[in-house]
């Protein structure tokens, strides 16, 4: 169908995709992040986000906040505008926008499943998690004691199951098992989801296999830079920083991330592989007529949050000196 | 001399508000720091002067006042959270306003702050009280239920267990309950064989899933027992009643049990213990029974209690939230000022209207005088750069009009505003196309209501299209006065012809009256003295006669219309100056509109009252292809034809005309201006920088290029030519609309209405009329009128406006407390 999805597309998607380019020229611009970097107190960041769409999240919080507030606030605006989009959505975008929050799902797995390990209340461990990965019965993950359970009670309900069969052992959950657990879940996931974007062809099939393939990438390095003996085959070899770099060097898109970066250092590369993924959500607004831009709203819209997160403890924590580090500017 | 008296006679008009928008000037405040809120406060209630922002380059945060603006915000904030209580109270914040001493900022937020502690206070002493009534009517409920499963489980169980749980009271802080089941717990002889249960309530929605993950987790080695709990529970967090469902679960082996306990932790279901004992379980539900008694009693108490304090703050709400809102506007119109160098004043520069200086001086002064300042406020005009705002004093009556030119663009400053025809031609026009005195009453009613209604509705909250409606209330007014006007000329009331202004002016032929409708009827006494004669409806020729009224009266109007539009370019030329747009602008656009379709009105009236048979269309299309050929029978008046071929001649000539003389005039200003101008400088350069480097600056980038100003008066013109022949026949809309309305409305009246009279029954004649009701007030009356509004509109703002509006000025919006709203928070 390449090239005619425009003749259709608005039957169905027309309204979403204004609605989420609407949303996109909400988020933060650099002069935001300019004014926000020189705020002095919380209280200075929630003026400033009262003249943006986060302005009714904040408004009613009273005076001395917390940068849990904040950023609790914030992803709720995420989850609404999410939860409208996919009101509004028919098949198979509302299927495309389910499998953005899977990703999101594991994670709150693995956060229950780490934190009943070491006993931690349940309750408190459910405020922890993202809105966006909530199932039902997400709170009796803390039932089960081994991955079989935690297949056989919970998860076989979720749109999790499939991906688990790799996973299905007698093992006891502990902290490495649950690591390799949350890797192979995101690994199966993330090539299910890429099979379903090649499913829908066309424009959303080529961008969202790129953003995809970025995707796995930046999870493989990071894979083998915290020395799990999983990822890519060449990869898998590698020991330490220096050698994964030989190796990345060999790819055009990744020299110019480790180009940036000095011999040895690899607190900087998250950094450089969040700029490099911002780059690309950025490009996926160039075209019409695809479902990648909902994809790529909803992780603009995620580090901008993480922007905020970190610009806010900046501001508490009087480390003003920080607050470019770890800021990924959108525009 | 005779122009020079004419003009004359129009600079000594006297001034008409709505003719330009207000002379505005701009000015600079230097108030000292010690009176400057109350300058700000006093112009706020006054309302007339529009800031401007002095720190435009400084984020909100890095202004002078942030934290008065930031101690208003939580106020506001404060005040929200009271509304918000209140509305959730059920009490309505009262509209009568209580006559309170004045309370000043600093007071209220102390006040504000205590109000908030204590309501606090309350609801989270009501949510405890609420939380352990709701666990005890639930055990209560619990202990109701439950005992019926486990009566019947006798039978089955040799002997069951009582697993008495206190996990749903895990919250140590309410000892009372727990104290009662810590009692209840220890006696428990623990009876090994095998058969425990418990019993608990959980949402009903999650009752099934509940369900089934006990299955899962105990490998089908459960027994589940379940009833509706019958009593809705209130839900502490979104105080909404929800309905629940009592369980009881039966199970063995002590493994089970601690999964069991987490799930049901995890699906949020409160365990109660229920004890087996007869004797024992009555002892409890009477116990529980009294407490609730109690604790409902206490809540009650709390309930009256914080209603007292809510209806005392609701007394103030209104009052408090318009004190905040009106401090934080002054303090946001504070932030826009700047400090002189002194630091000791603050210096402000806006617009204000011409005539509101004496005012604007006299609430300086006042301000002054009351916060006991040593220093006057000094007051002065300054040049200023930018072109002034636009401001139209209006009132109800012309607010309207306004906005539907505004809608389009708001008028450069001091531009002819087109508001002050709009109020007459706009409705005209559409009553034109809405021409039916039934339903122009029907209309003219509505209207009526609205404005009879007008200081409740005012004062009301409306719904969007409702506000839409009473906003245009007098449109509508003048849209249905008109309507009748122009029904009563077509003669026409639901379609219907009257015999209103005498009998008709023709009779049959014969008393059988039998050819009537194939020869038609002859003219026997003198016309019809108002509008259509009523016995055209009907006949044979009856579209063809009023289809050539119509379309002709449509073209009269147009050109009229269009002719108006060029007329006020002249004097929106005259105004500015410009002698060039006047002669080589609207010279020929006269002599070309009015060459060609002047004169075709022209002919239209002199047929109209010579009663002649020439075809006009033949006229006008041989007027161009062969203007020196005999008219023949054609022929309306003597002269005709040089005179055709004279105005042709005209109308050519006027097309170089408007194209070039223009940019080539200009081009020669332009180059004998930047030569004089270049000897000025090379003389003294430096000190015209020193003067005015403003204005200097102006100069230097005035660049004038020829292609461009070419092209631009290219485009006018051919736009001008083509546009006079379209819009020309743009206005046949008028035309086409009355047609289709007077159509629609005789089927509706024809093929329903009289149809279903024609039957002798009742019902049917119900259902027509019914139908025939609901047509008119829908079809004919909301669609129709919407799309003739929309024509006029469009009539408007195109065939009208473009002859002479820019429309690219900006609206005064000057700093009021009046036109603060409660969205404004």
């Amino acid at each position: 169908m390449y090239g005619f999805e425009a003749l259709s597309f608005n039957i169905h998607g027309g309204y979403l995709e204004a609605i989420v380019r609407g949303h996109r020229s909400g988020l933060l611009t650099t002069a935001d992040y300019n004014n926000l970097c020189q705020c002095e107190t919380l209280d200075d960041i929630k003026m400033h986000l009262s003249a943006t769409e986060y302005g009714p999240y904040l408004q009613n919080e009273p005076s001395p906040l917390h940068t849990t507030t904040i950023v609790e606030k914030c992803t709720l605006k995420l989850v609404d505008d999410y939860k409208h989009m996919l009101c509004q959505a028919t098949e198979p975008l509302s299927t495309f926008l389910e499998y953005i929050t899977y990703g999101h799902m594991i994670d709150n797995v693995v956060l229950i499943v780490t934190g009943t390990l070491h006993e931690r209340d349940v309750q408190e461990l459910l405020e922890k998690c993202h809105p966006l990965g909530m199932f039902d019965s997400i709170a009796t993950l803390a039932v089960a004691q081994n991955m079989r359970e935690l297949y056989r009670l919970v998860l076989v309900d979720t749109p999790l199951a499939p991906y688990f069969s790799e996973c299905i052992t007698s093992e006891d959950l502990d902290d490495m098992n649950i690591e390799i657990m949350r890797n192979t879940l995101y690994k199966a996931y993330l090539e299910d989801f890429y099979r379903f974007c090649q499913k829908l062809g066309g424009a959303t099939a080529e961008i969202m296999s790129d953003l995809l393939a970025f995707e796995a990438d930046r999870r493989a390095v990071n894979i083998t830079i915290n020395s799990y003996p999983y990822g890519h085959e060449e990869l898998a070899v590698c020991e330490d920083i220096d050698q994964v770099r030989a190796v990345m060097e060999k790819y055009p898109p990744y020299q110019s991330i480790f180009a940036k970066l000095s011999y040895g250092e690899s607190q900087m590369l998250d950094k450089a592989f969040y700029e490099e993924e911002v780059k690309r959500h950025c490009l996926a607004f160039e075209q019409q007529f695809h479902y990648a831009v909902f994809f790529a709203y909803m992780r603009l819209r995620e580090q901008e949050i993480r922007n905020l997160m970190w610009i806010s403890e900046c501001v508490a924590q009087n480390q003003k000196s920080r607050v470019h580090d770890s800021v990924v500017f959108i525009f | 001399m005779f122009p020079g008296k004419m003009e004359q006679f129009i600079d000594n008009l006297p001034p008409m508000d709505l003719m330009r928008s207000e002379k505005m000037t701009f000015v600079q405040l230097i108030i000292p720091a010690e009176s400057a809120h109350r300058a700000i406060s006093y112009l706020g209630e006054l309302g007339l002067l529009q800031f401007r922002d002095l720190n435009a380059d400084k984020s909100p945060f890095q202004r002078t006042f942030v934290n008065q603006v930031k101690r208003c915000a939580e106020m506001s904030r404060k005040l929200r959270f009271f509304k918000d209580q209140v509305n959730k109270a059920g009490l309505m914040s009262s509209s009568r306003t209580l006559l309170q001493p004045d309370i000043d900022l600093e007071d209220l937020e102390v006040h504000l702050a205590e109000h908030e502690h204590e309501l606090i206070e309350m609801n989270s002493n009501s949510d405890k009280l609420r939380q352990s009534y709701n666990e005890l009517l639930e055990f209560k409920i619990v202990l109701q239920k439950a005992s019926g499963f486990l009566i019947s489980s006798h039978g089955r169980a040799v002997s069951g267990e009582i697993e008495l749980q206190d996990n749903g009271y895990s919250n140590d802080d309410y000892g009372d309950t727990a104290s009662l089941l810590e009692q209840e717990m220890r006696p428990q002889p623990s009876n090994t064989s095998g058969l425990r249960f418990i019993s608990g309530i959980i949402c009903k929605s999650k009752a099934l899933r509940f369900e089934r993950m006990l299955f899962r987790a105990t490998r089908g080695n459960m027994f589940f027992n379940q009833a509706p709990a019958g009593e809705q529970i209130m839900d502490p967090v979104s105080t909404e009643m929800i309905e629940k469902t009592v369980f009881v679960v039966f199970f063995s082996g002590e493994q089970a049990r601690t999964k069991i306990l987490k799930i049901c932790e995890a699906f949020g279901a409160n365990c109660y213990p229920v004890p087996e004992d007869i004797s024992k379980h009555g002892q409890i539900t009477r116990e529980v029974t009294s407490r609730l008694t109690d604790l409902e009693a206490t809540l009650d108490a709390g309930i009256r209690h914080r209603n007292k304090a809510l209806t005392s703050i609701a007394d103030h709400l209104a009052k408090w939230m318009d004190l905040v809102r009106r401090e934080k506007a002054v303090y946001d119109t504070l932030n826009m000022l700047n400090f002189d160098v002194t630091k000791k004043c603050l210096v402000a520069e806006g617009w204000c209207p011409m005539i509101a200086k004496a005012q604007m001086q006299e609430v300086l002064h006042r301000a002054t005088f009351d916060s006991n300042s040593q220093v006057g406020i000094i007051f002065h005009q300054m040049d200023a750069v930018e072109a002034p705002p636009t401001y139209f004093k209006t009132n109800t009556f012309t607010n309207p009009y306004q906005e539907i030119v505004d809608a389009y663009g708001v008028a450069r400053y001091q531009e002819a505003n087109p508001a002050v025809y709009t109020t007459v031609i706009f409705p005209f026009l559409f009553a034109m196309m809405f021409g039916d005195w039934g339903h122009g009453i029907c209309l003219l009613l509505g209207a009526l209501v609205l404005i009879a209604r007008e200081n409740k509705l005012s004062t009301q909250k409306l719904g969007s299209f409702m506000e839409m409606l009473f906003g245009g209330r007098y449109v509508i007014l003048l849209m249905s006065l008109f309507s009748i006007y122009c029904g009563l000329i077509y003669n026409e009331f639901f379609s219907v012809p009257f015999h209103i202004f005498g009998p008709s002016a023709f009779r049959c032929r014969d008393t059988s009256c039998r050819d009537a409708y194939t020869t038609g009827l002859v003219k026997y006494r003198d016309p019809y003295p108002f509008g259509v004669d009523p016995s055209w409806r009907g006949s044979r020729s009856e579209l063809a006669f009023l289809n050539s009224m119509k379309m002709k009266m449509s073209i009269l109007f147009g050109v009229a219309h269009m002719n108006l539009g060029i007329i006020l370019s002249y004097f929106n030329a005259r105004f500015f100056g410009s002698s060039l747009d006047i002669r080589y602008q609207f010279v020929p656009q006269m002599i070309f509109l009015n060459s060609l379709f002047g004169y075709l009105s022209l002919l239209i009236i002199v047929k109209w009252c010579s009663g002649s048979q020439a075809d006009l269309y033949h006229v006008m299309i041989y007027m161009f292809l062969s203007p020196t050929d005999e008219l023949g029978e054609n022929q309306l008046f003597w002269g005709q034809r040089p005179l055709q071929i004279v105005l042709l001649l005209l109308a050519l000539i006027a097309v170089p005309w408007m194209l070039f003389p223009k940019p080539f005039i200009l081009k020669k200003l332009h180059t004998e201006r930047f030569q004089g101008r270049s000897y000025g400088i090379l003389n003294s350069s430096e000190l015209d920088l020193e003067v005015e480097p403003d204005s200097a600056r102006e100069h230097h980038h005035e660049e004038f290029n020829f292609s461009e100003v070419f092209v631009h008066q290219m485009i006018h013109s051919i736009e001008f030519i083509l546009g006079s022949v379209s819009n020309t026949a743009s206005y046949l809309r008028l035309w086409a609309l009355s047609l289709a309305h007077s159509e629609l409305s005789t089927v509706f009246y024809e093929k329903v209405l009289l149809l279903a009279w024609g039957y002798d029954n009742l019902v049917i004649r119900l259902v027509g009329l019914t139908v025939f009701a609901f047509a008119t007030a829908f079809i004919l009356l909301m669609m129709e009128s919407l799309s003739a509004f929309l024509h006029a509109l469009r009539l408007h703002w195109v065939e009208f406006q473009n002859k002479f509006y820019h429309g690219d000025g900006y609206k005064f919006k000057p700093f009021s407390f009046a036109s603060l709203t409660e969205d404004d928070d």
